[in-house]
């Protein structure tokens, strides 16, 4: 199974195995053998599913879509790291190349009481809808597509809502946090739409509903241990969660709710 | 919802109390520098400041920050720890993982808040030795210190929870900002700078007392 120039490696995975969200799970050993460094972490476990399939066992379930390191859909927490070993990097963007012959390598499921486990590693993760549908948007009249240019934005503002804007949903923020706080993506999202003029008329009931709907969620709080930023591919700052923090302050003494 | 049980609420409010305490032990920390200056500077200072009706109001202030900084705590930890009720079997090791301080504030607290009620029930508490300066009698709180920090365990013991109390500090000042909003790349660096000098002015200073102490007496 090896690439051009890659060379395999013999792994031993300790894979989570969840039958539903009120199993208890177990952890469940695998060798995996002959797996070509030139994988990615997400063909590594195709692969193994080939042959567990082929050997009439089960699959290890696990969640995957783009597989380009855009939509946000594959997670997993790889020795204990959401997304694995790499900053900035999706597991679907890790390469087997950064692992070394005979490793042994746990994979868990994202773990925090707002994602239960739907099977094995994948984690039901709608609570981030939720939260969206909360106040994540803007409200607009529809017609024809306005001028891109019609509503001046200046750079340095443009370039600090895309960068919060960045956030693909993921959730590695919430799996990190040692309090499975959701603060990382509420914020890149409030932070987002506090910067550019389409978001200001809801601006200060949007900061109370999407902070009532995450709290309403389960998730934890932050405490600033910075985990998210560490663990977020797509390196959303925490300074995010402090424009969330004065959002909502402001929000609470504004809002008539 | 409401500010005061909202979870962002609810870290302001543990920022601002914990702000508030911070003031006050440097302050406390800065006051007791005077031991340096021998039993009668020191003892005159305690005298000033309990004698004067005012301390009952700012004592009061206090409890009610401590007890607001702890309580509004407990009830995030409560909420925190209930957000992940099944634990990872590993723990992060490489870039990812996250500063030993940060992540054990709450058993700092812990250690602190025990802390707080033995140094309360030593001192304040404590003996009640009096001494005569001119015409005024007043507390000798310069022999109850010299009596306590002769003992090499009550040392020991002061100079860890101090300690701890340095790492409650170095995550706890820059955290309480950055929970009321303050956080941009113009100043970041500064308040966290700032979160560490004065951790450690503080904690030093107050580490120097009982040292002194021992070896002096
Ligand atoms: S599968 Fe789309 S980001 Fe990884």
């Amino acid at each position: 199974m090896a690439g051009a120039g890659g060379k395999n490696l013999n792994l031993k995975l300790k894979v989570w195995k969840q039958k539903g969200p009120n199993d208890s799970g177990h952890f469940l050993n695998y060798d995996a053998n002959g797996i070509s460094t030139d994988m990615s972490f997400l063909e590594m476990l195709d692969v193994m599913n080939e042959d567990l399939i082929s050997n009439g066992q089960e699959p290890i379930e696990f969640d995957h879509d783009c597989r380009e390191g855009i939509c946000g859909t594959c997670s997993l927490v790889i020795n204990g790291e959401p997304h694995g070993p790499d900053k900035g990097t999706t597991t679907c963007q890790l390469h087997m190349r950064r692992f070394k012959d005979g490793d042994t390598i746990a994979i868990e499921p994202f773990r925090a009481k707002a994602f239960p486990v739907i099977r094995d590693l994948i984690v039901d993760r709608s609570a981030f809808d939720r939260i969206i549908e909360a106040g994540g948007y803007i409200s607009t009249n529809t017609g024809n597509a306005v001028d891109a240019n019609a509503m001046p934005i200046g750079k340095a503002e443009a370039d600090e809502a895309f960068n919060s804007a960045a956030c693909i949903g993921c959730g590695a923020c919430v799996a990190a946090c040692k309090n499975a706080s959701a603060s990382l993506f509420t914020s890149a999202k409030l932070s987002h739409l506090a910067a550019i003029p389409q978001g200001q008329a809801e601006r200060i009931s949007r900061a109370n509903s999407m902070v009532a709907q995450m709290d309403s969620e389960a998730f934890g709080a932050c405490t600033n241990t910075g985990a998210c930023e560490a663990a977020c591919p797509k390196e959303i700052s925490i300074e995010n969660i402090a424009v969330m923090n004065r959002e909502f302050a402001i929000s609470s003494l504004k809002s008539r709710k | 919802m409401s500010y005061f049980s909202s979870s962002i609420g609810r870290k302001q409010i543990v920022g601002i109390c914990g702000l508030g305490l911070s003031l006050f032990v440097l302050t406390h920390m800065l006051g007791n520098l005077l031991v340096f200056l021998g039993p009668q500077a020191y003892n005159e200072y305690g005298h000033a400041l309990t004698s004067n009706k005012l301390i009952y109001i700012a004592e009061a202030g206090l409890l009610a920050i401590l007890i607001g900084h702890v309580i509004y705590t407990v009830l995030l930890t409560i909420r925190n720890k209930n957000a992940r009720p099944k634990k990872y079997a590993v723990t992060p090791a490489g870039e990812k993982k996250t500063n030993f301080a940060a992540k054990t504030m709450i058993y700092q607290g812990v250690v602190i808040l025990v802390f707080i009620i033995h140094h309360l029930l030593t001192f304040k508490f404590g003996e009640e030795y009096e001494v005569q300066y001119g015409e005024v009698i007043m507390r000798d709180l310069y022999r109850l210190m010299v009596e306590v920090f002769s003992q090499p365990i009550y040392v020991v013991w002061y100079v860890i929870a101090v300690i701890i109390l340095w790492t409650h500090l170095g995550h706890g000042f820059s955290s309480s900002f950055k929970s009321l909003g303050f956080n941009h790349p113009k100043y970041v660096k500064k308040i966290d700078t700032a979160g560490c000098i004065y951790a450690a002015v503080v904690c030093l200073g107050f580490i120097a007392q009982p040292l002194y102490m021992f070896m002096n007496n």
